[in-house]
């Protein structure tokens, strides 16, 4: 464990909306603790799993979709709801973030704690920039992940002080 | 997928991209009529963006097309421009780039065999049903590909997107010293990436033929990856009187001529035909057409996993057998990139320059799954006046669709029940998976309608 907060900001900013994570990461230089580590990822399971085994606390921001989707709204969800997020038996092998909390559970690759932050997009066609609804969205994502950076941080240096 | 007046908010796609593919067939009398695979295709958009941008641009912006093979697309853009600029870069520029494109190819092949292709042939549903019930392999699986997710950090700068590659070299190449490390731990995947082909070799593989001419770059003595020249072989059907005779090559400023696209108005990607037949790219080809310069290692992995004998030029035309032929390509990547951190010197300069001129050019190198061509015209400013991609996902639609026809078809040709739509979607997605098209790594990517008339 290295009693660090792991920030992970999932998406391809040149798919629209699904840039809302690195998004996030980018905003939030300045305004954590120096040593979180603030990354970016595609999302891709191996590499999600590279990023946090071993890691005390992570934050994964995300954007998704919903049915009935309220594009901008934002969702906090635990390891455990994430994990039910795994797509069910009649899809393909999606490769999501439900899917790879599922496989590090299945490995004893979780991290000491994880809580994603997620906006839910409206857009996802090709091209950079966000949609309307969720750049307005955006600086209370940025607002509940310094906050959550903080609770995390306070969190383990009780935990070692 | 919208449910309508459904009450529960259903997050059920904590995924990044939602129904990327779908496959259309259309049943008549027992007889598949239509088959039609929408695919997701990202260069269309791509080459419009890239226009009036700098020619040093098209590496960093190209490798944000797929976040599975970033350096496929920056090893074909800065090949295509410095042929335009009349720049060749080599020595162990040349080798250092190859080391990062082996990472890529270790880093991909092993994503797609052990978390995508691998719980097709154990009846799982994902790779999180696979890994309760055989931890071992799928730990392996992930051990590799760390590996090369290494090679890619340390030489791209990061593992998606690297930011350390840019035209006539890198920005900053590594002392010896700072590979050791790397070889090390290539050193301990060697085992892991042939235990792979062992175990992926035990699979059941069902029967099917591919029906297709492939496609592929050759370099004689090298399995080739990024050079070469493009090479066509029509599959051996017993009326070819010689090897020599099925396979005809190209230059690659030909490409165009011979691999000609079209629209199809069910999807946004061009589907491509070559010299008007169809046609494969990715390992299946490399295998047929380049096997006999396989390592030696990865020669006699092959062998042993009952692939035939590469150096006789032997073919693999099962396409679900194409999960071994990855595996033993992990092999050689592992060996090739080992020898090349061997032999490294670090070169005097980075980069070289590539001064722009109003010129066009093009390249073609071995994506992980398949084929991929860049070309371009820049203008005396340095300025791109036109940009073309013909990705390897493209290329495959029309073989993959065949596929999907021929398997359709055999399962309703077996006596018994008919088969269920929920049957037919998952042969259908294993159809499409074991060619490792781009839309295989999001999440709900195949949408199955059945037309039955």
């Amino acid at each position: 464990m290295t009693g660090r907060v792991v920030v992970i900001g999932v998406g391809n900013p040149f798919r629209r909306d699904d840039g809302a994570g690195p998004a996030v990461v980018e905003a939030l230089g300045g305004q954590v603790p120096e040593d979180t580590l603030l990354t970016v990822s595609d999302g891709e399971p191996g590499r999600m799993l590279g990023l946090w085994s071993g890691q005390d606390s992570v934050i994964v921001v995300e954007t998704v979709h919903a049915h009935p989707g309220s594009p901008g709204r934002l969702h906090t969800l635990d390891a455990e709801q994430t994990a039910r997020c795994a797509t069910g038996p009649a899809s393909s092998h999606g490769l999501g973030l439900g899917e790879t909390v599922a496989l590090a559970a299945a490995l004893d690759r979780m991290p000491g704690e994880l809580v994603v932050h997620a906006v839910e997009g409206e857009d996802f066609g090709l091209g950079p920039g966000l949609s309307p609804p969720v750049r307005a969205a955006l600086p209370e994502l940025v607002h509940r992940v310094t906050t959550a950076v903080q609770e995390a941080q306070r969190r383990l240096c009780s935990r070692t002080g | 997928m919208s449910h309508r007046g459904a009450r529960i908010l259903r997050l059920d796609a904590l995924a990044r991209v939602e129904g990327e593919g779908a496959v259309h067939l259309t049943i008549s009398d027992g007889q598949v009529t239509d088959t039609r695979l929408r695919i997701y295709e990202p260069p269309r958009f791509f080459e419009a963006f890239l226009v009036g941008r700098g020619h040093t641009e098209p590496p960093d912006i190209t490798a944000r097309i797929c976040g599975i093979c970033p350096v496929a697309y920056q090893m074909t853009a800065c090949q295509a421009i410095e042929a335009a600029c009349g720049v060749t870069v080599d020595g162990q520029l040349a080798e250092l780039r190859r080391l990062l494109y082996y990472g890529e190819w270790i880093e991909s092949q092993s994503l797609h065999i052990h978390l995508l292709h691998a719980p097709d042939f154990h009846g799982h549903h994902s790779a999180v049903e696979l890994a309760c019930e055989q931890r071992e392999p799928v730990e392996r699986g992930l051990r590799i590909k760390q590996a090369g997710n290494a090679v890619m950090e340390l030489l791209g700068g990061r593992a998606i997107h690297p930011v350390n590659v840019r035209l006539g070299g890198f920005y900053r190449v590594p002392a010896r010293g700072e590979l050791a490390p790397l070889a090390e731990q290539l050193r301990r995947v060697r085992d892991d990436a042939l235990e792979t082909v062992r175990w992926v070799a035990g699979f059941d593989f069902p029967d099917a033929q591919l029906d297709c001419e492939l496609l592929a770059m050759q370099e004689s003595g090298r399995y080739a990856i990024d050079s070469g020249t493009p090479t066509a072989l029509s599959l051996p059907d017993g009326t070819a009187p010689s090897r020599s005779a099925a396979e005809h090559r190209f230059p690659v400023a030909e490409f165009e001529r011979h691999v000609v696209e079209e629209h199809v108005p069910y999807s946004t990607a061009l589907r491509s035909s070559l010299d008007g037949r169809r046609h494969l790219t990715g390992s299946l080809a490399r295998y047929a057409i380049s096997g006999r310069w396989l390592h030696p290692t990865a020669a006699e992995a092959a062998r042993a996993a009952g692939l035939g004998d590469p150096a006789a030029g032997e073919a693999c035309r099962n396409p679900f057998r194409s999960i071994i032929v990855r595996a033993v390509e992990v092999v050689h990547a592992v060996e090739e990139a080992l020898r090349i951190i061997d032999a490294y010197e670090p070169p005097p300069r980075p980069h070289v320059e590539v001064p722009p001129r109003a010129a066009e050019g093009c390249a073609a190198t071995e994506a992980p799954r398949g084929l991929l061509y860049h070309r371009y015209a820049i203008d005396a400013d340095g300025n791109l006046t036109l940009a073309r991609i013909v990705p390897p996902t493209a290329q495959n639609q029309g073989a993959i669709e065949e596929d999907l026809r021929r398997l359709v078809q055999s399962r309703l040709d077996r006596p018994g029940d008919s088969p269920t739509d929920e049957e037919l979607a998952v042969l259908c997605e294993r159809a499409v998976r074991n060619h490792d098209p781009c839309i295989s790594c999001s999440t709900h990517f195949l949408d199955l309608t059945v037309d039955r008339r």
